[in-house]
Formats: structure tokens, C-alpha cells, sequence
């Protein structure tokens, strides 16, 4: 059963991650590495167009209709109207502006789920050569350098930049990325303060501004919460 | 051991003891009163009457809001709006900075000790990232950072009461906390003293700070934060208001001679102290660290990160003033230079050039 749904990812196009373990900003109850099982990962964010086909199918999800309890009211502010999501371009580029409601809807309507905080940094750790670069300073500084640009101009397509050694594109360049939890509040068994300088108590590698940055904007969100530079990619349970 | 050794080796114990004495005595014969050798120690458990509100009139580096008239307590709403954007940083140089309210460094607040304070912290819906402002004048979590964690297109409000007058520091407070720093993210609360401050001719808000970029000092285009160079207290850029020559050219501060001229000068730091210094001058008063007291006759005062200061001086004579941090590669090589040109009647008593090189007197 394990084998046929990884097999389904896989034929769906999704990256199969390997089992493994990465270092968390904060140590887990003081184990400097977090264990990861295997599971499927989208090779690149969901793109408007997809989100597009998305809200055709399920009104319920288009931005007139959408719930106050789902979604803020930055959700598709981009969109012209319910199914205006922009030119041929635009529908290549990462769709923004959705609440973690959402994307667990589209996931689930993708018979996929969202994947965890643990999950998505551990697969976001990977270089193009190394599957953990975490501590790599020059890998660190061209994240600080994605993140920050993020705030000049318009996304750019999807699946342009270079990928990862799992095949995965885009995970730092173009967006934010929603996960399934805040990972920030009790993941190590306390809270951590990403309001002052005290954040830099327990964290594994004070220098690693690239996960501040990342586990900031995270304590940040709740399941309505939406930004202009904030999207998401879907994950799968493989089993392994 | 000889008796006198021992009292020798004790004697400060001694004389720590005479002072706890008196100290007691001061504090059960006199309440919360003060003595010439101690200062009181208050803990503000009552607050002015508040009557009425307004909304603060928040100025750009190097302006300053006009001073405060009122002999009450009110509240007063301040409306702080993050916006990040590219900006210049030198001469062909631009770097996306985060500011409060569109400008390095960020709005300058002036309030009165006792006023209640409204703050009302936006972020920009274009903005990349949360948030939020812990400003050196509260008292309270985090100077207010715990509670304004805000996220782009959001807004937090939370109030204090201003108990402690002086010139403060605000900053953002957001993990990580040196580089919402590094990329322009702080500037200055006044906090006037019931009694007010004395009348000037002129005032001016200028504030020291870095940048550190991957290219180096000059380098053209659009600049990326080095956040390694940070680490190291390595900086490419050291400035006044926010760019290598905000207060030179055009920019330069104006006066006349005969003016009284107070500089609020605050240091954002993230990592280097300023010894600040006006060549051509001496402050004739420096409320020291932005407090309460006044030193008088200093060449060069130091201002700490993270820390202010407030410069007073007369102008006698026309000229250019140079402002700079006495760490004077940084005035050279870094960018740390300003200009407060003042014009007017010349003063010969007190300063007459008699031989100069090429030139002859008369």
C-alpha cells in the first residue's frame, strides 16, 4: 500500500524525500537533529493557474465567497475578481495572498496534505548538491538574499531557478511557504520569543539568519493569515 | 596583623557600612526623600490626570516636532506605518531598507512625560515580513515588542504611559533582531520633561548608523545585506540620517550666527559606539546618554548603541561645521560625515585667520 502511494506521487510528479534527520534552529528536547520520515514533496508551489482550477471546481474558495473564520482580508487580493487570477504569466507564478485554510483545502482536494515544519526544512536544507547545507555559510547568505528581495517587484514563474538534490524547486527563491503547524510555539518544549533578542536563546546556530527569518514570519501566522509574499506547496505520505 | 592593617584591609567595608547608614536613615526618617549624596529611587504607582487627546506630529530626520506647549498630561496617538522599499544609500548606491514610516532613520515622536501614549503600529501589505517596535521610553514587555508583533497588511496597538522623561532609542524588535536593525529599522522618542526644555533657535534630529553590504563602500547598484560582515562588527558603511551624504550638499543642517542649536543625536548602533563631535566646536551643554544631566564644555561626546544624546551649542561665527564620529576612519572611509553650515556676521574676538598659506594679511 505504502509502495502504491508512493508510487502515485511519483507518477503525479511529485519529489520523493528520503528519510533522514536536520538541524532545527532550536534544539527538540535536546537533541541537536530532528528525524524525518519519508514522504512526497511537490517539485515547485502552486501556481495561480492551479489555484485558479481550484476555486472553478470549489466556489466556496473564491474571494467573494470565501469565510471571514478561512481567510483574512488579504486573501487573492491580487485577483482582479473570483476567477480574474491574471495573465498566461501570472498564472505561472506562485499563487499568494492564501491562508493555511485554504491551502489545506486545495491540498486535501489534491488528495495531498500540507507538509509539516519539520518536513519542509528538512527538505529545505538541501542545496543543488547537498542534501543538508544548513550550515553552509555561503547557502545561508544567498537564502538572506532571496528572502529580502522577495519584497521588490512580482513573483517570478515557478520552476525557473535551479533544483535542490531531491529535484525540488523554489523553495526559498519566489515565496514563503505555508506549513501544517507553527513549529515556533512548543517546538522544543517552550515557546520561543521571536519578538527581541531573546530569540537567540537555544538556537542551535545564532548566525543562521535565513531560519530566523523563516521561523519569524511562522510565529506570525495563524490558519487565516495571509501576505502578499506568502504561498504554499503540497505534501504526501509515503509511508517510508 | 597589625590592628591598622586590619583596619587598613577593612576600611572600605567601613566606610560601605557608614554609607548603608545613612542611606536608612535618609530612607526611614524621610520617606522617598532624597539626600545630597543619594538620588530617589521612585516607583510610579500613580499617573497624571490625562485630558483630552491629539495626534502626534511625527517629522523625518533631520526635522524635529515643534515643542511641546501644553502643562498637562494628554494622550497622544502616534500612527507608525512600516513600509520597506529601496532607497538610496550613497551615490548610486540603493538598498532595500525597512523603515518606520518610509524613512531612515524612522519618524522622529515627541511626547511629554506623563502623556499617555496610543500607539498604532501598520505594516505595509507589500511589506516581506513581520514587525514590530520596542521603543527604549516604555516600560512594559519588551518596550512594547512582545505585543506588536504584526504581519504585512496587520496592525497592533498597544499604549504606555511616558514616566520617564529623555530621548530615547525605538527600534524593531522582530527575530532577527540585527538585521531588522541593519536595514534601517529604529529612530527616536523625545520625551520632554513636565518643565519643558529651554528655547532654541534651531533643533535637528540626526542619527548614527550601518550598513553592511556584500559590495564595498561605493560600489554601484543595488546592495545586498552581508550579514557575515555584521557578525563581525565589520561594517561598509557608517552614517547620519540613513545615507553617506543625507547631511551634506543640499542636505547640510543651516543655522545663523547667534543661534542657539540643540542636536537630538541618537546612535541605532546594531554594533558601534559614536563619538560624536562637531569640528569647529565645543557643546556648551551634553544632557549625557539622553538624560537628565547636563555636562558642560565637551569636545566629543560618546553615544552608545542603541543610545542618544542631546548637544547644545551657540554659533558665533559663519562657516561649515563638520559633523562626525571621532572614529575617524568612519568619518573618511565610511560615510560618517554631515555639514551644519551657518551664516551671518563674522566674529573676529573669536576667530581671526592672521597667516594662512598663499595668502597675505593686510
Amino acid at each position: 500500500m505504502y509502495f502504491a502511494a508512493k508510487l502515485a506521487f511519483v507518477l503525479s510528479g511529485m519529489a520523493v524525500i528520503p528519510q533522514g534527520s536536520y538541524s532545527p534552529l532550536y534544539a527538540t528536547k535536546g537533541a541537536e537533529r530532528v528525524a524525518v520520515r519519508g514522504f512526497a514533496l511537490d517539485r515547485a508551489p502552486v501556481t495561480r493557474g492551479e489555484f485558479l482550477e481550484f476555486v472553478r471546481r470549489n466556489p466556496e474558495w473564491r474571494k467573494s465567497a470565501v469565510k471571514r473564520n478561512a481567510a483574512d482580508n488579504g486573501y487573492l487580493a491580487d485577483w482582479a475578481g473570483d476567477l480574474a487570477a491574471g495573465n498566461a504569466s501570472d498564472l505561472r507564478t506562485p499563487v499568494t495572498g492564501v491562508s493555511r485554510n485554504a491551502a489545506l483545502a486545495y491540498c486535501s482536494a489534491k488528495g495531498k496534505r500540507l507538509p509539516t515544519s519539520n518536513e519542509w526544512e528538512y527538505a529545505a536544507a538541501a542545496s543543488e548538491t547537498t542534501r543538508d547545507a544548513a550550515r553552509d555559510r555561503n547557502f545561508i547568505s544567498r537564502l538572506v538574499g532571496f528572502y529580502r528581495n522577495r519584497a521588490s517587484g512580482r513573483s517570478q514563474a515557478v520552476g525557473k531557478s535551479a533544483p535542490n538534490v531531491y529535484g525540488v524547486r523554489d523553495m526559498h527563491e519566489l515565496v514563503w511557504e505555508l506549513t501544517a503547524d507553527p513549529m515556533h510555539a512548543g517546538h522544543s518544549g517552550r515557546a520561543h520569543d521571536m519578538s527581541c533578542a531573546g530569540a537567540a536563546m537555544g538556537a542551535l546556530d545564532p548566525s543562521n539568519y535565513a531560519a530566523f527569518m523563516r521561523y519569524a514570519v511562522r510565529s506570525g501566522l495563524n490558519d487565516r493569515t495571509t501576505m502578499k509574499t506568502l504561498g504554499f506547496r503540497c505534501a504526501g505520505s509515503t509511508g517510508s | 596583623m597589625t590592628n591598622t592593617s586590619i583596619i587598613r584591609r577593612f576600611a572600605p567595608f567601613v566606610a560601605l557600612a557608614a554609607i548603608a547608614v545613612v542611606a536608612t536613615a535618609a530612607v526611614n526618617g524621610l520617606g522617598r526623600a532624597t539626600s545630597a549624596r543619594f538620588s530617589p529611587i521612585p516607583v510610579h504607582t500613580t499617573v497624571d490626570d490625562v485630558k483630552g487627546q491629539e495626534i502626534a506630529v511625527l517629522t523625518d530626520a533631520p526635522h524635529v516636532p515643534p515643542a511641546i506647549k501644553r502643562d498637562y498630561a494628554t494622550k497622544v496617538i502616534v500612527n507608525l506605518d512600516i513600509i520597506e522599499k529601496k532607497m538610496r544609500l550613497a551615490d548610486g548606491v540603493e538598498y532595500t531598507m525597512w523603515t518606520f514610516g518610509g524613512s531612515v532613520p524612522g519618524k522622529f515622536i515627541r511626547v511629554r512625560e506623563g502623556d499617555l501614549v496610543e500607539l498604532h503600529l501598520k505594516n505595509a501589505a507589500s511589506s516581506t515580513m513581520p514587525h514590530n517596535i520596542d521603543l527604549h521610553a516604555v516600560t512594559g514587555p519588551g518596550g512594547g515588542a512582545k505585543t506588536s508583533l504584526t504581519m504585512p497588511g496587520g496592525e497592533s496597538v498597544f499604549t504606555f504611559t511616558a514616566l520617564n522623561p529623555g530621548l530615547f532609542v525605538y527600534h524593531c524588535a522582530t527575530s532577527p533582531v540585527p538585521m531588522h536593525m541593519a536595514n534601517g529599522m529604529y529612530g527616536m522618542i523625545l520625551v520632554e520633561p513636565k518643565e519643558g526644555l529651554a528655547q532654541v533657535d534651531r533643533e535637528f534630529y540626526v542619527m548614527q548608523s550601518e550598513f553592511y553590504t556584500k559590495g564595498d563602500f561605493g560600489a554601484k547598484g543595488l546592495q545586498d545585506l552581508d550579514m557575515e560582515k555584521g557578525v563581525e562588527e565589520k561594517p561598509t558603511y557608517v552614517v547620519f540620517n540613513g545615507s553617506a551624504d543625507a547631511l551634506t550638499g543640499e542636505g547640510a543642517l543651516k543655522a545663523k550666527t547667534g543661534d542657539r542649536v540643540r542636536i537630538f543625536i541618537g546612535d541605532a548602533g546594531p554594533n558601534l559606539t559614536s563619538s560624536f563631535h562637531v569640528i569647529g566646536e565645543v557643546f556648551d551643554n551634553v544632557y549625557v546618554e539622553g538624560g537628565t544631566v547636563a555636562q558642560h564644555n565637551v569636545q566629543t561626546t560618546l553615544i552608545p548603541a542603541g543610545g542618544t544624546s542631546i548637544v547644545e551649542f551657540g554659533v558665533e561665527n559663519p562657516g561649515d561645521l563638520i559633523l562626525v564620529d571621532h572614529s575617524i576612519f568612519r568619518a573618511f572611509n565610511k560615510g560618517t560625515l554631515g555639514m551644519l553650515k551657518v551664516e551671518g556676521a563674522e566674529n573676529k574676538k573669536v576667530f581671526a585667520a592672521v597667516k594662512t598659506l598663499g595668502a597675505v594679511s593686510e
